[in-house]
């Protein structure tokens, strides 16, 4: 449940990446004043724990398919929120650069949907209230369950509401959220037994760990409640602000163009090289805004009329097709001669 | 059963493409990665029916990877395992989206195909261009570059840290996982019960671990950063890289070059 740059619209992806910067920004600040730095190897070899343990595989109970922990709540309950929002953004950021998982500018949401629901979510408002200060089996295991499975509904619930709103995808709203959620009800109980076992272990092997992670994170939950009113508030803002622009403007570069030089797009001389370049550009663009514009289609059952600039598409079309296949050949023949001559 | 040993040896492979000396490499990290970043931008910003004019994108990872001598074939074949869920949820594009947009001769090709294609084309571009900062940079140059670019110190020692043990730790896990298959003798035993307690005990060793860890740091007088082997400064010819490929890619969203470059052509020979 990677989001990907290729879903993304600049708008959704960089108000995400602030909202997941601004979190490791206080995240950090707060590590760092804990002045524990027994943490600073914990977290990162945890880290790297964590990548090793995605790798591994089991049999998922009356399946037969496998599976592997995701580890985000197992994480938060060892390290405390903020901990452990670090070190899972870290994780993220290896499999951004080294896997195909996402890629860069889905960074930030990626953080936030697997990072942001067990640490500050999950962790302060359900794991610690039903945990209590002696935690015992059955607590854990109730209180691990519920945390997993409603990180795993609210994680893929973001994926599905920044897909729609980059608008990239046609999958409409309702159907997303019915694709994604029961399945990961499914996954979610499957990572609270996963984590269950392994917190189990941890607890029976050496007690101390949870213990200590349970007296060192945050006591009161008030501080880490301002911090989630405060993302709340700073992301309907940011929200706010992008769907008015969204809903103004086709996009966001060409907005910012007509900010930075007061027109609608950038105007060239009409002379020389340029002019004949937007002169043809005028002429054979599919339309001169998009390339490719929905035309309201007749219903099925009804013929098309033939329309006068029919002919005239087909050659633009084509014209798409033939300059599609140049670029193409010219950028990998430049990379190859490029090659030859070194 | 060897997944775990192949990803490795992949990570690793990925890894030491950024020892390669080119003119690539010796740019400043940060140059590299800001260049990354307006490519990545410019090519989320199209809009969903644009297909055409994300092609001569191709420039930049063709150019950077024979300039840097990558491999260009296992680039490609990283590129291909791309993301499932976007192959998954790209899929429903045609489902949903039914109405003609073009016709190529007699053949009606719905929006949601384009739409389609245009995400697949998105994702390798974007994908690619992650591959290729790792390949001509390495990790540690990028997270060196995240921190200069104002990154908290603290995310950026847990960036390096969690680096270093990623080839210890992924090792001992695929010994582990590889013993636990071979006494599982198909398919029983690798279930919950097994995972727990191999993943439990991996746990452990490695907060011990990383005790150690800490007690060698501390005598070796770790105050909290790392320092890095190799010092650049951003000069005149990161300058250049910056602006050079800025100013083509922001040209490339401007103007849509593959359809004027096909009606030059198709106009030459009609």
């Amino acid at each position: 449940m990677h989001m990907a740059d290729a879903l993304l619209s600049p708008a959704v992806g960089g108000a995400m990446c602030a909202v997941s910067a601004g979190t490791i920004a206080y995240c950090s600040r707060k590590v760092r004043q804990e002045l524990d730095d027994k943490k600073v190897p914990l977290m990162g070899v945890l880290g790297a724990f964590l990548f090793a343990a995605q790798m591994i595989n089991f049999t998922i109970p009356a399946t037969g398919s496998s599976g592997h922990i995701g580890g985000g709540m197992l994480l938060t309950i060892l390290l405390g929120p903020y901990a452990a929002f670090l070190t899972i953004a870290s994780v993220l950021v290896v499999q951004s650069l080294f896997f195909a998982d996402g890629g860069l500018l889905a960074l930030g949401c990626n953080i936030f949907n697997m990072g942001f629901f067990p640490a500050f979510l999950a962790y302060p408002f359900i794991y610690k209230k039903m945990v209590g200060n002696n935690p015992n089996q059955t607590r854990l295991t109730l209180a691990i369950m519920v945390s997993a499975i409603v990180c795993l509904q609210l994680g893929p619930f973001g994926v599905v509401l920044e897909t729609v709103l980059s608008g990239v995808s046609s999958l409409p709203f309702s159907t997303f959220v019915l694709l994604m959620q029961p399945i990961h009800l499914a996954i979610g109980a499957v990572e609270g037994l996963v984590t269950v076992a392994v917190v189990t272990f941890v607890f029976k092997a050496r007690p101390e760990i949870l213990q200590g992670a349970l007296e060192a994170g945050p006591t009161g939950s008030r501080p880490v409640r301002t911090v989630v009113v405060a993302f709340l508030v700073a992301a309907l803002f940011i929200g706010g602000i992008v769907s008015l622009f969204a809903s103004k403007n086709p996009d966001g570069l060409e907005w910012a163009i007509a900010k930075v030089t007061g027109k609608e797009e950038l105007e060239a001389s009409k002379q020389g090289l340029h002019g004949v370049l937007a002169d043809l550009q005028q002429k054979t663009a599919f339309l001169p805004d998009y390339s490719f514009r929905k035309q309201p289609e007749p219903k099925k059952s009804e013929t098309v009329p033939v329309q006068k600039d029919e002919a005239g598409k087909v050659g633009t079309s084509a014209a798409g097709l033939v300059g599609t296949m140049i670029v193409l050949a010219l950028a990998f023949l430049s990379g190859l001669v490029l090659k030859k001559r070194k | 059963m060897d997944s775990i040993n192949k990803a490795v040896l992949d990570l690793k492979r990925l890894d030491l493409l950024a020892n390669n000396d080119s003119s690539i490499h010796r740019l400043d990290a940060r140059a590299k990665v800001l260049v990354t970043c307006v490519f990545i931008i410019c090519i989320v910003s199209y809009g969903r029916y644009e297909l055409a004019a994300l092609f001569p994108f191709f420039i930049f990872p063709a150019v950077i990877i024979a300039l840097a001598d990558l491999p260009p074939l296992f680039i490609a074949r990283k590129i291909a395992l791309l993301c499932p869920f976007v192959l998954v949820v790209g899929m429903f594009n045609p489902v949903f989206d039914r109405e003609v947009l073009l016709h190529l001769g007699s053949f009606a090709v719905s929006g949601g195909w384009v739409s389609f294609a245009s995400i697949v084309v998105r994702s390798i571009l974007t994908v690619g261009a992650a591959f290729i900062l790792v390949g001509v940079t390495g990790f540690t140059a990028v997270c060196q570059a995240l921190e200069r670019l104002g990154m908290p110190q603290v995310f950026a020692v847990q960036l390096l840290f969690l680096y270093r043990y990623i080839f210890v730790l992924t090792e001992e896990a695929g010994r582990a996982s590889r013993a636990r298959e071979l006494r599982a003798c198909g398919k029983k035993g690798l279930g919950i019960r097994s995972f727990s307690s191999l993943i439990g005990h991996l746990l452990l060793r490695t907060w011990q671990r990383a005790e150690r860890i800490h007690m060698a740091m501390l005598a070796r007088g770790f105050t909290g950063a790392f320092h890095a082997h190799r010092q650049s400064h951003f000069g005149k010819s990161e300058l250049m890289f910056v602006l050079g490929w800025s100013t083509l890619f922001i040209f490339l969203r401007l103007q849509n070059a593959s359809q004027l470059l096909g009606k030059l052509v198709t106009g030459l020979f009609p």
